[in-house]
């Protein structure tokens, strides 16, 4: 794997005036009940370790109080972590004076909001223009740019209205241009379409995914709804109460769970529109005549391909249609129904 | 021993005790107006040339001039012709009245101290949003501002400045000075934190944040500030004319001593025709303003 982008290390963050003075209770394992009860500090972040590579979209996924907020404004330190390293493109985010910190934010990182956050006194061309005026550029330049991202995400008939006037769908379409207009490496998207309905939201990930596909940027996406995370993530982390419980491939956290907690999240989760056929597939050979499966075939278009043909193994194929492995009809319903336990 | 005991008459200090005091603060602050009544005239020079220069602007120009101005301003500021044909037959009533001199003059006066206040007050209800701890300070002096009886301080301005216009321009911004700075300490704390956690990911300098964000979202409450003010200042034009300050303050002042009913009333008409204006065109602006951003966050 490339070099990360973002590469945090042993981040914590407590809540409080005495938090630095509590660390080190923390590192020996105190709860985040005692720690409040005993100090009346909060604890925001345990311990976590993450790595995310350039040009990906990590997801950061919890219930709401999990620290997912928290982690996230550590990236461009809008909340400055207790102890840890925050280390972005080989910087250390956590050492950085102000000036520096506000170059970084200008122009390398910038934020989609939960609540949109966008200026009510601004249009919208003032608003997707905002983070070009701060950066101080000249207005003829700014103007072009913002056209630019507001043409992009579909706003060129609203540009001079205000956020009140728009739906909010429109209104985080705004926000997402704002976002974008700065050029940054990385994007920082907090739970940037949770507020949305749910058609709006399938929407906005549909628009979010084309952008990332011309765009690849390094996006980091914190929502709390699984099926948001498996969609549009390369790679999801699952925090639970300040602490990480799990990083990988949607569809290794599905098929196998690292807790209880983790499994009870996936245990809804339809496998067969998730997970790929090389994830299930065995060593082995098969007639000639056996279905061929391409790699990267989803479960249920697998089973659909073995039934069709009414064969009970299929095998799997490279690109070339070289062989890989079999896969059979009784491997993929397990695969798609069975319960999952967490690996012990 | 005292003629009664402690618990039937308040024990209070002795006479002797308390002249020596009033003498010894009263001369002490006698001996600061006089080794520096001059220095702190002289500060207050240029804005005395400022009244004066706005006052003979007023005073020498046409009297269809002024009122095509003013006429303008309230368009311009309220965008409603009511408002305009409210202050053409105000105007009207004053000058066919006689009361025009007078009413620049006071125009003129409210118009600087507004000015003055916004200056001064601006600035400080900033401070005072920005930090609980001037903001604890500042709100116990403003609150002895608003209740101090004006006569009262009118005395330090007065033994400080001589009787004129500048100590009644001090006077009258004393008096009127405290909406603007807490309206502006609201507003700026008021502003949405989620924008301001907005602007300060996009790398926004504090100034930029006040001038772009925390400013802009607090105008319509400190424009409210303003126009409390603005009235505040009117209300204060009476009282400024006991120490010597020109307009429509004097013929009342007269009418409370010579009994002249009609002349005061008139007067006291005017200021009116003037307070109504000035709240409406400033309340008008303020709304204005809020319709524009009142719908944000309701997507």
């Amino acid at each position: 794997m490339a070099e990360p982008m973002i590469r945090i290390q042993g981040l914590y963050k407590i809540f409080g005036a005495a938090g630095e003075a509590v660390l080190p209770m923390v590192r020996d394992g105190m709860g985040k009940q005692e720690l409040l009860d005993t100090h009346g500090c909060v604890l925001g972040l345990r311990d976590i370790n993450m790595s995310v590579p350039p040009r990906c979209i990590q997801v950061v996924m919890g219930l709401s109080g999990s620290g997912k907020s928290t982690l996230i404004r550590h990236i461009n330190r809008l909340i400055a972590p207790t102890a840890g390293e925050i280390i972005v493109d080989g910087t250390d985010v956590a050492g950085m004076d102000g000036a520096t910190l506000r170059e970084f934010r200008r122009h390398r990182a910038s934020m989609v909001f939960q609540r949109f956050a966008l200026m009510p006194h601004r249009s919208v061309r003032d608003n997707v223009a905002y983070g070009l005026t701060v950066q101080g550029l000249q207005s003829a330049d700014v103007e072009k740019r913002a056209s630019r991202w507001i043409e992009r995400v579909g706003l060129q008939d609203f540009a001079d209205r205000y956020p009140g006037e728009l739906s909010g769908g429109m209104q985080q379409r705004v926000g997402l241009g704002r976002a974008l207009a700065t050029d940054p490496d990385i994007l920082l998207m907090d739970e940037a379409f949770s507020a949305l309905d749910p058609l709006i939201r399938y929407d906005m990930q549909n628009m979010l995914l084309d952008l990332q596909t011309e765009l690849k940027k390094t996006i980091v996406f914190i929502t709390h709804d699984l099926d948001e995370a498996l969609r549009i993530g390369d790679n999801v982390a699952i925090l639970r109460d300040g602490g990480m419980v799990q990083q990988g491939k949607p569809q290794d956290i599905v098929l196998t769970p690292a807790d209880d907690y983790v499994a009870d999240f996936v245990k809804d989760v339809n496998r067969g529109k998730l997970v790929r056929v090389e994830s299930i597939m065995k060593p082995g050979t098969t007639c000639a005549s056996a279905p061929a499966i391409p790699i990267g075939t989803r479960l249920e278009r697998a089973a659909l391909a073995l039934s069709e043909a009414a064969a009970k193994l299929g095998k799997v194929t490279d690109r070339d249609g070289t062989a890989l492995g079999i896969v059979s009809q009784l491997d993929l319903l397990d695969a798609m129904v069975r319960r999952r336990r967490p690996s012990p | 021993m005292a003629k009664n005991a402690w618990w039937i008459e308040f024990p209070q200090m002795e006479r002797e005790t308390l002249v020596a005091i009033r003498k010894a603060l009263d001369g002490a602050y006698r001996d600061f107006s006089r080794s520096y009544g001059d220095v702190i005239e002289a500060v207050f020079e240029p804005l005395l040339y400022f009244l004066v220069w706005f006052e003979k602007l007023l005073l020498n120009a046409p009297w269809w001039s002024v009122l095509l101005a003013v006429c303008a301003l309230a368009y311009l500021t309220s965008r409603s012709w009511k408002i305009v044909a409210g202050a053409i037959v105000a105007f009207l009533f004053i000058g066919f009245f006689g009361m025009w001199e007078d009413t620049m003059s006071t125009m003129s006066m409210i118009a600087v101290s507004t000015l003055l206040a916004i200056a001064l007050g601006v600035p400080v209800g900033i401070l005072m949003a920005r930090s609980n701890r001037t903001q604890a300070v500042v709100t116990p002096l403003l609150d002895v501002m608003q209740t101090m009886p004006a006569f009262v301080y009118l005395i330090p301005v007065v033994m400080l400045l001589g009787i004129g216009k500048v100590p009644g321009l001090l006077a009258v911004v004393i008096y009127a000075i405290p909406p603007v700075i807490r309206l502006t300490n609201l507003g700026i704390r008021l502003v949405d934190r989620e924008v301001l956690e907005a602007s300060d990911a996009f790398g926004a300098s504090g100034w930029q944040r006040l001038v772009g964000v925390q400013i802009p979202l607090a105008f319509p409450t400190i424009m409210a500030g303003v126009n409390q003010t603005i009235m505040m200042a009117l209300a204060m034009v009476v009282i400024a004319s006991m120490i010597g300050v020109q307009g429509l303050g004097q013929p009342v002042l007269r009418s409370i001593t010579n009994q002249y009913f009609t002349l005061g009333l008139l007067n006291g008409l005017a200021i009116v025709a003037l307070a109504i204006i000035f709240d409406r065109v400033s309340q008008a602006y303020g709304k204005r303003l809020q319709l524009q951003y009142k719908q944000a966050h309701h997507g």
